[in-house]
């Protein structure tokens, strides 16, 4: 009833390629941004912006990464943790030693730092496929992080390899970095950085390169014979979602935690971020951000929802069970919906057109 | 249908969600106390020790003397799972204006609290752990961490082996072994100038985490190098594998030393016989034999002793728990003291407390711990309050202290915390304060 | 494998060991690396060969399965772990370890056929990423199961392997080159359990119809082979051999939950030794150890040290670019 497209003529090529054709979509998704900007800040809580809302944002950004490279160009990539290391030391070298240059310079430079480092790790992929490839990606997993760890220019020649985030203002007088950031304002340039960047990525993989991207993943041995190069789709595949992860590492240094040592970034990291995109659904922008949300909200609720039912229970007990409810949920939504909480979302919506009178 | 029922289940997790991300706040009145916990993942077995210490001796302290002048302690737990980011999490799941401090028991988690504590105005207790040169006061007012650094401990240590090879390490070879983290780096610099003004030769030995993998730098250790003493920081599983590993390649355990978190029981026990002789730091005895200890049977055991050493009573890691608990008591009670006895006080309020804590002999006595550990003093200048460290040796059965008492030369130590904090102040932007 | 390829393996061994040594000789003559003397070469090269078999022990499960059914199972280190602590466990409540051992391979099976059941049936002829993730899943589960049902201590698993360091080879080498018995025992029981399960698959009924599911799951179910109960069986193998590599590991290191962890150890040796291959498991953790302990010993600390974990990752990215499909893989063929 309220969700029908009847009656919604498009008259240029534009209006029908549209990133929200229908209506109730475009107007749906401005009203979720206000009620984001406007609204939240205001109303939730400390803890809510804080330790849920802004690594949220975080990660969706890092899922947006891996799913270009995962979802879209069907390359299995197990180094997350290693790029956004990459974004998180590459900001911090770059914002200590020009403190002058604005953060959000800073973030799009290192952005493009791990680019060219993900162009670099990626170069395997144009002979490995499939798992080898994925666990050759490991291969940068590692090394990244020992890199940053066992060089102490990385850090400033800090005793204990530990970064720190400087404060920065994004406009004058409004600090989005470090612990005096207040976590409203840490949450607002998030959410206005984070939706640009998704608007970027949603444009870019319905472009020329998006398609040849979707071409490689879904056969690319056919992709080279209708005239795709493998090499420069691959490796662009790389770039930018190293691009978009790396971006998401230095947010998680200087937004989230404030101060992070390179074991921040190991391998759980990676497996946290293809989690997202595996249950918010490959090949989807829009899964990322579910997916995002899923699992950072999983854990916390079940251990927040653990000591609310029961304040006694102990927390050992509380954080096993947590472990087993995670693993078993997880297998249980690949077995209900492998195609993720986009697919869930796409089907509801078709429901949505036909009520209340289905056929 | 599938459909249907799955959309039912969506909307009531997202009811559920909704209802539980909210933390539960605490009823009970009295001064608060957030503890962050490790009950869970790799480092469990070291993790609960310590944290059943600190519960016993807060329940030893509401039971036997009804609170601080009558302000009961309440505490609420959360577990990290030594885990950086959940660190965060849960301080920012448990802190209020009334918390008394926070004790992240992790040097990774310590550096991430660090600027917020100092923010939200949270005393942050570091024990023998976490940012070295936090011991400078005027640069971290609210990071306290008595009675000893990792950089008096490199310090101690190197006195130690000096006096076991007769005063001069001219020509010796000392290699460490550490866990290659924000924790294990902390005591190289103080190796590297101890190394220069001894003359000893240092080698350096970084083990990846979880540090199950010690092969390599156990052969080149025992068959290569061949150093005179071993020093170790080491932390969970990777200390029992070193000492295994050791064993293995025939190094001698009595030259083998490790730091305070590689000196505990299940350091050693998973080793079997070939821990016996093995060293370590302490900054508190070992062992059953104290008056608090005898308080926690009596008042939180109801006397069975044998229940309490289940729970790892008198073992080193449960007696730092005692420990670093009885620490934070007192500072509260110094805290009532200047602020108003019998008043639940304010983290910002509890830190004066803090900074003029002074525990003499008497003190400790008092406490119940003559003996257990050495005066603390802290000033606003000096968070470390000058403690002193022992060597605690393995022999098969149970700790024993095996040395005196050694106070960390700390002249060179403060100029290099002064120099470290001052550097960090530039960085931040942070004027350091005025002590007088 | 026919002569042809044990002749090179033969002849190429040798030179590759004597090369490499030559190579860090060169470089510590160069003054790049601290130190360079063949005994220790060798002794290096003779325990990374050992810690290799320990790896291999750990990759023949993700071989076996992999092989059989396609799927990546990233939980067979947690698999590892579990048969470890519940024959801790068993020991612990007063067993005699066969009797413990036995008892722990009945519940590996146990957890095998749930794991089919549950798990790995609904997502029959899902993409294999899919399945990759929910071995994951199972991981997590696995570790919270355990530590809810075994406590999170380090315990310690003795069956009475003797541990003591053995010299060997005095007489060609100044002191001799030390190795560890124990070790040398794992290798032994690693050697037994290559052997066992190739007869396995080489003479019985059981191990025909697992190759054949191996090389094609459709013809095999048109010739009558039933898949799940192949599946099942596969699975309990590989659980068997997860109690064999949880023994070896958990009497090593003891008993704790970052010995799952050992599955990152062993991702290496597969991609080097190729996914489906059983030799390819053992001759690439016999490279794959002595690589990484020859690096760490000699090159790593003139670079800083812990290098071995991203080297062996390397080492394994670099053999697959000369060959994508492993040392002993299947050759990939692909048509549009």
């Amino acid at each position: 009833m309220l969700y029908r497209e009847a009656g919604q003529f498009k008259t240029s090529y534009a209006a029908d390629q549209s990133l929200f054709p229908i209506a109730q979509d475009k107007w749906g998704v401005v009203l979720l941004l206000a009620v984001a900007l406007f609204a939240v800040p205001f109303m939730a809580s400390e803890y809510m912006l804080s330790s849920i809302l802004i690594p949220f944002l975080v990660f969706s950004l890092a899922a947006i990464g891996l799913n270009i490279l995962t979802g879209y160009c069907g390359q299995l990539s197990l180094g997350t943790g290693g790029f956004m290391a990459c974004g998180a030391f590459f900001a911090y070298k770059l914002t200590t030693a020009f403190p002058e240059v604005h953060i959000v310079v800073v973030f799009l430079l290192s952005g493009f730092g791990t680019a060219l480092v993900g162009i670099l790790f990626g170069i395997p992929s144009l002979r490995i496929k499939g798992f080898y490839l994925a666990v050759a990606t490991l291969a940068a997993q590692f090394f990244l992080i020992w890199v940053f760890n066992k060089f102490g220019w990385w850090t400033n020649y800090s005793p204990s390899g530990v970064i720190s985030a400087p404060p920065r203002e994004v406009v004058p007088g409004v600090v989005v970095t470090g612990a005096s950031g207040t976590p409203e304002a840490k949450y607002v340039f998030l959410l206005v950085f984070v939706a640009i960047l998704a608007l970027l990525a949603k444009n870019l993989v319905r472009s020329r390169i998006g398609r040849s991207w979707m071409a490689i993943r879904d056969m690319d041995i056919a992709a080279e014979i209708i005239g795709i190069r493998p090499m420069f789709a691959k490796l662009s595949a790389f770039a930018v979602s190293s691009f978009f992860i790396g971006i998401a590492g230095a947010l998680w240094a200087f937004c989230y935690t404030g101060s992070v040592e390179a074991l921040a970034f190991e391998i759980n990291r990676s497996f946290q971020v293809l989690f997202m995109i595996i249950i918010g659904g490959l090949g989807s922008i829009m899964g990322s951000f579910m997916g995002a949300a899923f699992i950072v909200l999983l854990p916390l609720v079940l251990n927040n929802g653990m000591l609310w039912i029961d304040p006694t229970i102990s927390v050992a007990l509380v954080a096993h069970i947590e472990f087993m409810i995670f693993g078993a949920l997880i297998v249980f939504f690949l077995i209900v919906e492998p195609h993720g909480l986009a697919r869930l979302w796409q089907l509801a919506k078709e429901k949505l057109r036909l009520w209340p009178f289905p056929y | 249908m599938r459909f249907k029922s799955l959309c039912v289940a969506a909307a009531g997790a997202a009811l559920l969600a909704t209802a539980a991300v909210q933390p539960a706040a605490a009823q009970e009145e009295g001064q608060y106390i957030p503890l962050l916990v490790y009950k869970s993942g790799p480092y469990a077995p070291n993790g609960i020790p310590i944290a059943t210490g600190w519960e016993d001796y807060l329940k030893l302290i509401n039971e036997r003397d009804g609170g601080v002048n009558g302000v009961k302690l309440v505490w609420e737990e959360c577990d990290t799972g030594y885990n950086n980011d959940r660190g965060v999490e849960c301080y920012e799941r448990l802190k209020r204006p009334t918390a008394a401090g926070v004790q992240p028991l992790s040097t990774g988690i310590t550096y991430a609290l660090i600027d917020r504590a100092t923010q939200d105005k949270i005393p942050l207790f570091t024990s023998g752990y976490g940012r070295t040169s936090a011991a400078y006061g005027p640069v971290f007012p609210y990071v306290f961490s008595a009675p000893l650094t990792y950089w008096s401990g490199a310090d101690v240590i190197v006195q130690y082996i000096k006096e076991q090879e007769g005063g001069s390490l001219d020509g010796k070879k000392i290699a460490l072994v550490y866990h290659d983290s924000a924790y294990g780096k902390e005591p190289i610099p103080t190796l590297e100038r101890l190394a220069e003004e001894e003359g000893f030769e240092l080698f350096l030995f970084p083990v990846a985490h979880p540090g199950l993998e010690q092969k390599a730098t156990w052969l080149q250790i025992g068959r290569q190098v061949r150093p005179d003493y071993v020093a170790m920081w080491g932390w969970g599983v990777m200390n029992s594998t070193a000492v295994k590993e050791a064993a293995a390649v025939g190094f001698p355990m009595d030259r083998f030393i490790g730091i305070w978190w590689s000196g505990s029981e299940p350091d050693v026990v998973p080793a079997g016989a070939d821990a016996n002789g093995y060293k370590a730091l302490s900054f508190h005895a070992p062992g059953e034999d104290y008056p608090v200890l005898q308080d926690v049977v009596e008042h939180v055991y109801g006397g069975d002793v044998e229940a309490a050493r289940e729970n790892a009573w008198g073992q080193v890691l449960y007696n730092r728990g005692i420990f670093l608990m009885a620490m934070q008591v007192e500072a509260i009670r110094r805290a009532q003291e200047i602020h108003g006895e019998g008043q639940v006080l304010t983290g910002e309020q509890i830190r004066d407390g803090w900074e003029s804590l002074e525990l003499t002999e008497d003190d400790l006595a008092a406490l119940g711990m003559a003996g257990f550990t050495k005066p603390v003093k802290i000033t606003c200048e000096d968070h470390e309050g000058g403690g002193q460290a022992f060597v605690q040796q393995w022999d098969g059965e149970s700790w024993n202290i095996v040395s005196d008492w050694y106070m960390p030369n700390r002249e060179p130590l403060k100029a290099a915390y002064r120099e470290d904090a001052l550097a960090y102040a530039a960085e931040k932007g942070i004027t350091p304060r005025e002590c007088n | 494998m026919n002569l042809r390829t044990i002749a090179i393996w033969a002849v190429s061994v040798p030179l590759v060991i004597a090369a490499l040594g030559f190579f860090h000789q060169a470089l510590a003559a160069a003054g790049w690396i601290a130190f360079f003397t063949w005994p220790f070469y060798f002794e290096v090269i003779l325990n990374g060969l050992l810690q290799g078999v320990m790896y291999s022990l750990v990759a023949l499960g993700f071989v076996l399965i992999f092989k059989a059914s396609g799927i990546f199972n990233f939980a067979q280190g947690s698999l590892v772990l579990f048969a470890a602590l519940t024959m801790v466990g068993l020991i612990e409540m007063g067993l005699p370890w066969p009797l413990a051992f036995v008892a722990t391979a009945v519940v590996m099976v146990g957890v095998a056929i749930a794991v089919e059941r549950v798990v790995l049936r609904p997502l029959v002829n899902q993409p294999h990423i899919i399945l990759f993730m929910a071995t994951i899943g199972i991981f997590y589960f696995m570790d919270g199961f355990g530590q809810t049902l075994w406590g999170s201590d380090v315990k310690v698993l003795d069956i009475g392997i003797p541990k003591d360091p053995i010299f060997i080879l005095g007489g060609v080498f100044e002191g001799g080159l030390l190795v560890q018995s124990f070790d040398v025992i794992a290798a032994l029981c690693g050697a037994l359990l290559v052997a066992v399960l190739a007869v396995f698959f080489q003479y019985t009924r059981i191990g025909r119809a697992l190759r054949a599911v191996a090389d094609d799951h459709q013809a095999a179910l048109s010739v009558g082979i039933p898949l799940k109960t192949i599946w099942a069986i596969v699975w309990s193998v590989a659980g068997i051999v997860a109690l064999v590599a949880g023994i070896m590991w958990g009497g090593k290191l003891g008993v704790q939950f970052t010995l799952a962890l050992i599955a990152l150890k062993a991702l290496p040796v597969l991609i080097l030794g190729g996914f489906t291959s059983i030799p390819g498991a053992i001759i690439g953790g016999l490279i794959i150890g002595a690589g990484e302990q020859v690096a760490e010993n000699f090159v790593g600390a003139a670079i800083g040290g812990a290098i071995q974990d991203w080297f062996a990752y390397m080492l394994a990215m670099v053999f697959l670019l000369f060959r994508p499909q492993g040392l002993f893989g299947e050759k990939i063929i692909e048509r549009v």
